[in-house]
């Protein structure tokens, strides 16, 4: 995750409240999207960024994930994300992104 | 559960870009705050 949008994840953490904020992720990618996930909830694995041992705690999930899905109106989810759906990992995706959220989360 | 939220997006030029999810963020009743397309590669 690039340095400057941890930057404005964490301002808007600070300014919303951690309580308010959930993080979406479109990651083509489970490992990338669960870094990501790591990122927002455990802070930046990789201690180069301004989330560095900033454990936010916040709800993060990918656009795939059925709890988001289902609350998506239907007809938009089939004209934006649907095609791309078909193509990604969903199983691999929705896996480790989970993984990471029901391990460091606090709001989810 | 993202009714009333306030929502950042992280969205990838090879999955699904931060556009497309805005749009299905907001059908749910959500506030985007903050919308991106980044590289994750």
């Amino acid at each position: 995750m690039d340095l400057e949008n941890q930057q404005r994840v964490k301002d808007l953490a600070e300014k919303h409240g951690k309580e308010n904020l959930v993080v979406i992720l479109g990651g083509a990618e489970a490992e990338a999207s669960g870094l990501a996930c790591e990122t927002v909830t455990n802070g930046d694995p990789t201690f180069a960024g301004p989330l560095a041992g900033v454990q936010l705690g916040l709800a993060c999930y990918h656009i795939l994930e059925p709890q988001i899905k289902d609350e998506v109106d239907e007809d938009v989810y089939d004209e934006q994300v649907s095609m791309m759906e078909m193509v990604l990992d969903v199983d691999d995706i929705v896996d480790e992104v989970s993984t990471y959220r029901e391990k460091y989360s606090d709001f989810a | 559960m993202l009714e009333g939220k306030k929502v950042a997006i992280l969205g990838d030029r090879d999955g699904v870009p931060g556009p497309a999810i805005k749009e299905c963020i907001e059908s749910a009743g959500a506030e985007v705050v903050f919308t991106t397309t980044e590289c994750f590669v």
